[in-house]
């Protein structure tokens, strides 16, 4: 869990700026806005959870961040530059990752090459025809990547085989690749048992302070534990924003999604 | 964090050319020696026809299955651009149609060939990566058969209907390259390097990052990766490897003609690779072997049984029905389901 002195040190060492900016973000499928007139800005290192209901919006503000999708009007722009019109990859490239809420990965690969691929994505000799070398400094890298999330023992196993828990692993040993500098991650602690949530809380926690995310989740306990601050999502809007603490205690946010169990997955 | 119930990983043996003895499967050894020491054990017939036929027709069909089993996706220029890359050395080099053929010297008018046959099959590509599944199997048959008129239609170029003839390899080191056991040797040389080649880019970025696009394209566009570049460049790879099989069977047939890249030939190398298995390399090798040993002798089978020898398609045809129906992948997948079969342990039910 973070203490509000290593935040404020972390914060205070990052240029000033935002890592990322939205500015009046719409996406419509349609007739239908996903998310309407999106504003937010997230300071470098800063953690954010994103709340809200399912069909609130969280996970296509998330495609329109990365690429995925085009918004249909507004800007996003990713430590001071507008990426609105940018390829997935050419953003990937300027820092920023993701993790899929149903895991995304290469089932004909190994946990080492799948590993190694995230690492070769970001760094120059993607078309390389030679075999990386004894000693190469990517798949260092990338043993380094699967020794943070503990599947050293899995490495060359094929990831079609691994367990649900281990695939959720192995997404954030691929988000972390390369220099990541702002992370989104889709519902990390989905599907996971007690004890595995309790283990991506530290992975996360434990994060260099420059990296800052953007954690959906539906999980309130995991959500609040690692975030700083917090944006609520209702109906495709920002609905409410503040620290944990202020949107633990705000009436409304109790009302619409806190309140009762029947609220909280409606 | 997560249950480990799994067995423990195999150990990776580290690579490196030292334990190349050790780490290569004795089998294979013993195939290697075999081929090597063939043009003692066969009579010209099998050399040039059986076998150098088979290695021509596999490197073709492996510039298939490299799309196919590493990249997804199925495409049918292959033997369109290794008719290409015969064309060229007809129309470049020299032939029978003396009023078209250039006479370029023999170091100029092959790297030509391949260079021009993988720019065509890189254009193509460009356009079939913009579908997928069976779009692109219907976009490239469309320009595989375009490529089939345009050239039975054109007789400035590529001399229409009739083609070319006498295209015939050039005499090196005073070897005449289209005899049995030279031309034995020449076609297993290019079928060992486009191998090796094949398994070697397997596990390079490249082609690791190509297996990632077959896996899954979105991912590794969120990850870095240019996913249309590494398939537009995965074309261009199997390109050069259709091109050199190309101009292997133009000296083979010493000629070529529109019907060299006809529906008929297009359909042969999916057969091929299919019936062979798609998933590693060596199996367009093994496809084109049985493909080519049913087409060389299934008319004489035919003939006595009193069957007219025209009816040897019906008998590719049946093969091809009975192999896919019972593995979807090919004499491999046969190969490794009687081997998890040997393995199985019937108490523990585990292999």
């Amino acid at each position: 869990m973070l203490g509000p002195r290593d935040t404020a040190a972390r914060l205070g060492s990052v240029s000033s700026g935002n890592a990322l900016e939205l500015r009046g973000v719409t996406k419509m499928f349609g007739a239908l806005a996903a998310i309407s007139d999106i504003t937010m800005s997230v300071r470098p290192g800063e953690r954010r959870a994103v709340l809200g209901s399912n069909g609130a919006g969280k996970t296509t503000l998330f495609n329109c961040v990365t690429g995925d999708f085009l918004p249909t009007s507004g800007t996003i722009r990713l430590f001071g530059e507008d990426v609105t019109a940018f390829p997935a990859y050419e953003r990937i490239r300027r820092g920023l990752r993701r993790t899929y809420q149903i895991s995304l990965l290469f089932g004909g690969l190994t946990v080492a090459d799948n590993v190694y691929l995230a690492c070769r994505g970001v760094s120059r000799g993607r078309f390389s025809l030679l075999r990386p070398r004894r000693g190469d400094v990517l798949v260092a890298r990338a043993a380094e990547l699967i020794e943070a999330v503990h599947l050293t023992a899995w490495r060359e196993t094929l990831v079609a085989n691994l367990s649900y828990g281990q695939q959720r692993q192995l997404e954030i040993a691929l988000a972390l690749a390369g220099a990541p500098r702002f992370i989104l991650f889709d519902e990390p602690a989905a599907g996971l048992s007690p004890t595995e949530r309790g283990e991506l809380v530290s992975i996360l926690t434990g994060l260099p302070g420059h990296i800052g995310f953007i954690i959906i989740e539906h999980d309130m306990d995991v959500a609040l534990r690692v975030a700083e601050s917090v944006t609520m999502m209702h109906n495709g809007r920002i609905f409410k924003e503040g620290t944990p603490q202020e949107i633990e205690n705000d009436p409304e946010v109790q009302e619409l999604y806190l309140g009762d169990g029947s609220h909280a997955h409606a | 964090m997560a249950v480990t119930d799994q067995p423990p990983p195999r150990t990776a043996v580290e690579p490196g050319p030292w334990n190349l003895i050790e780490r290569v499967h004795p089998a294979w050894w013993a195939v290697a020696f075999i081929l090597l020491v063939m043009p003692l054990l066969a009579n010209d017939f099998w050399l040039f026809q059986v076998f150098g036929w088979t290695f021509i027709l596999g490197m073709i069909a492996l510039s298939m299955m490299f799309l196919a089993g590493y990249g997804g996706m199925v495409s049918l220029i292959q033997m369109t651009v290794a008719a290409m890359g015969g064309y060229m050395v007809a129309i470049l080099g020299t032939s029978g149609v003396a009023a078209i053929s250039q006479g370029l010297p023999w170091w100029l008018y092959i790297p030509a060939a391949v260079l021009i046959a993988a720019a065509f099959g890189t254009l193509v590509g460009a356009l079939a990566v913009r579908t997928e599944g069976i779009y692109t199997i219907m976009i490239t048959l469309a320009i595989a058969s375009a490529f089939f008129y345009f050239t039975r239609q054109n007789y400035g170029l590529f001399n229409g209907y009739s083609g070319f003839n006498l295209v015939v390899p050039p005499m090196l080191f005073g070897v005449d390259w289209r005899g049995a056991v030279p031309f034995y040797y020449l076609t297993l040389g290019c079928a060992v390097i486009a191998y090796a080649a094949v398994v070697y880019v397997s596990r390079s970025p490249f082609g690791l990052a190509l297996q990632g696009v077959r896996d899954n394209p979105r991912r590794m566009a969120a990850l870095g990766y240019s996913v249309n570049a590494h398939r537009i460049a995965a074309y261009t790879f199997a390109s050069v490897i259709a091109a050199v099989g190309g101009i292997l069977l133009v000296w083979q047939n010493a000629q070529i003609s529109p019907g060299t890249a006809g529906i008929p030939a297009v359909i042969d190398i999916l057969v091929i690779a299919v019936v062979g298995g798609l998933k590693r390399p060596i199996g367009p090798f093994i496809g084109a072997l049985i493909y080519v040993v049913l087409r060389t002798f299934s008319p004489d089978v035919l003939l006595a049984f009193g069957l007219s020898g025209e009816r040897f398609k019906l008998v590719i045809g049946i093969g091809f029905l009975l192999i896919v129906f019972f593995s979807p992948d090919g004499v491999l997948g046969l190969w490794e389901k009687w081997q998890n079969r040997k393995r199985h342990d019937p108490l523990k039910g585990d292999r």
